[in-house]
């Protein structure tokens, strides 16, 4: 079978990208493509709106410092553990991005009005929050089916592109993502579908079997993919590798202030330098 | 090692709070409530007859039976199949409002926080919201928070079947009185005074006649604390037990 969806490397990927886009990207744990991210900043992509399903960490705050991000529509910006998102912080106290703040759900009920096309999706809570009052975008009705119970809309979120790392692709470009479905979801809702970095290409059929088959993002959800080995790092992924957490201190030192930002780009970004080992 | 310490008091009176629950959920960066609900979780497994109480603790994948995604969580507290969670916040006033987003004219933020997470929904829909925040000064204890991630309580009309019980803090446990919209003092922790909480709270608050000592776990339950409680929570707060329960780590 043709393997037109195969591209040679993160960087091939990162041009279909172009200025404004709408990219969806998850949450650090799930399997986030770092080496594409990198490559987005080598290529100085600008004015992306990220959609964050339904918050991000480093990716988010990489493409911040390095001036790649015009919109950012999150519910949080955190490293956990791992230390303090610097660049988000000096963005927003210098009014840099123009910031929407969400709580999880309603990006995930928005991507699911995404994902089936429909303009718009209700959603309890929110009302007599200020993330409400800043979001001139959600509207509160009324149930239309009930009395005297108000309820918030949403509008539907299509992002252009998904950004995946995943462990593995089969032959035939389908996509081993495990148990996160929200890599699935928003693969789906995107109208380009996922720009996918895998650790490898195996020669297996994940459609096979039901074991794999339920864990698995079908290939015409998939723009395009291409290898890149160790792609989440210093993120973790999964069964795979845990996070380098001695990068995140080494990263926390320097992103304090812009020149350490701008040597830590140099550095890892665009000389491409990665763990010491 | 042979005292109580503040995070052994904090994880015992979280797993009392949680008396009864099937199912508690956990949010990212919370390593006590953690350890609160595995002792609980404990105690269940414990009890006669047995029980299960089903424990989800986010950005694990150990302690996680989750299948569907992120959004299954919030799926399921509509649902009502989560009975108790935990929020917490840069600062909380009086009527239980949280501020997770930040300080200053938003969104111009002078200090921000990470965002709101789930909060703005889950604080309507989970019976047993548990605020829980270590620090108690007047800088997080508000009159007013700057911005509300998540309101309290209130007679609006709003579909809510959840909120809040009440805040627990490195001093003292507050319950909520959801009716009057206001906290009463219910313990303070051992070595701490009813001065020092007015000192350090920023809003008003009500107080019972008389405030007990909250109690801490006995020489058994620390035991189970530090050894089995303390190896769960480490896979999925390594850091945060290599400080506290180093022996576990």
């Amino acid at each position: 079978m043709s393997q037109d969806w195969r591209l040679g490397s993160a960087d091939a990927l990162a041009a279909m990208v172009p200025d404004g886009a709408k990219l969806a990207v998850g949450t650090d744990m799930v399997g986030v493509a770092m080496e594409l991210t990198r490559g987005l900043i080598r290529q100085g992509v600008r004015n992306l709106h990220l959609v964050c399903v339904p918050m991000s960490g480093l990716q988010a705050e990489l493409l911040i410092g390095a001036g790649c991000v015009g919109t950012l529509e999150t519910s949080a910006v955190s490293f956990g553990e791992l230390g303090t998102p610097h660049r988000f912080q000096a963005a927003l106290k210098a009014g840099a991005i123009r910031i929407m703040d969400a709580t999880c759900p309603a990006i995930h009920a928005a991507l699911e009005a995404g994902r089936k096309n429909i303009p718009f999706i209700p959603l309890r809570g929110l009302i007599g929050s200020d993330l409400l009052r800043h979001r001139p975008d959600w509207k509160v009705i009324d149930n239309p089916f009930a009395a005297n119970d108000p309820i918030v809309l949403l509008p539907a979120i299509r992002p252009d592109f998904a950004l995946i790392h995943a462990p593995y692709a089969d032959r035939d470009g389908n996509i081993f993502i495990g148990r996160r479905r929200e890599l699935a979801e928003m693969a789906q809702a995107s109208i380009g579908g996922a720009l996918v970095t895998v650790e490898t290409v195996r020669d297996v059929d994940l459609l096979a079997t039901e074991e794999t088959a339920a864990g698995t993002l079908p290939a015409i959800y998939v723009a395009a993919a291409a290898v890149a080995e160790r792609g989440a790092w210093p993120l973790g992924l999964a069964d795979d590798y845990a996070p380098d957490e001695e990068h995140f201190r080494r990263y926390g030192e320097l992103a304090r202030t812009p020149e350490g930002f701008a040597r830590y780009l140099d550095e890892f970004v665009h000389r491409r330098r990665q763990a010491a080992e | 090692m042979t005292g109580v310490s503040r995070q052994e008091l904090l994880i015992f009176a979280i797993a009392r709070l949680l008396d009864g629950c099937r199912s508690v959920a956990v949010g990212a960066s919370s390593p006590i409530p953690g350890a609160g609900a595995l002792l609980a979780r404990h105690w269940a497994a414990s009890a006669t007859p047995s029980r299960r109480l089903f424990l989800t603790i986010l950005g694990s994948r150990h302690l996680n039976a989750m299948t569907s995604g992120g959004v299954e969580l919030f799926d399921m507290a509509a649902q009502g199949r989560i009975d108790a969670f935990f929020l917490g916040g840069g600062e909380i006033d009086g009527e239980a409002n949280i501020n997770l987003v930040g300080i200053g004219p938003y969104p111009l933020t002078t200090v921000r926080w990470p965002g709101s997470f789930g909060s703005a929904y889950l604080y309507y829909l989970v019976p047993r919201v548990i605020l829980f925040r270590e620090e108690h000064s007047r800088r997080v204890m508000v009159p007013r928070v700057d911005f509300i991630s998540a309101p309290g309580p209130r007679p609006d009309g709003v579909y809510r079947p959840g909120g809040p019980i009440g805040l627990l803090t490195n001093l003292c446990w507050f319950a909520f009185d959801r009716q009057r919209r206001r906290f009463r003092l219910e313990t303070i922790h051992p070595g701490h005074t009813l001065e020092e909480v007015r000192d350090n709270t920023g809003f008003d608050f009500d107080a019972a006649p008389s405030i007990a000592t909250t109690t801490g776990p006995d020489s058994a339950t620390r035991s189970v604390i530090r050894g089995p409680i303390a190896a769960e929570i480490a896979k999925a707060y390594p850091r945060f037990v290599s400080q506290v329960f180093p022996a576990a780590a």
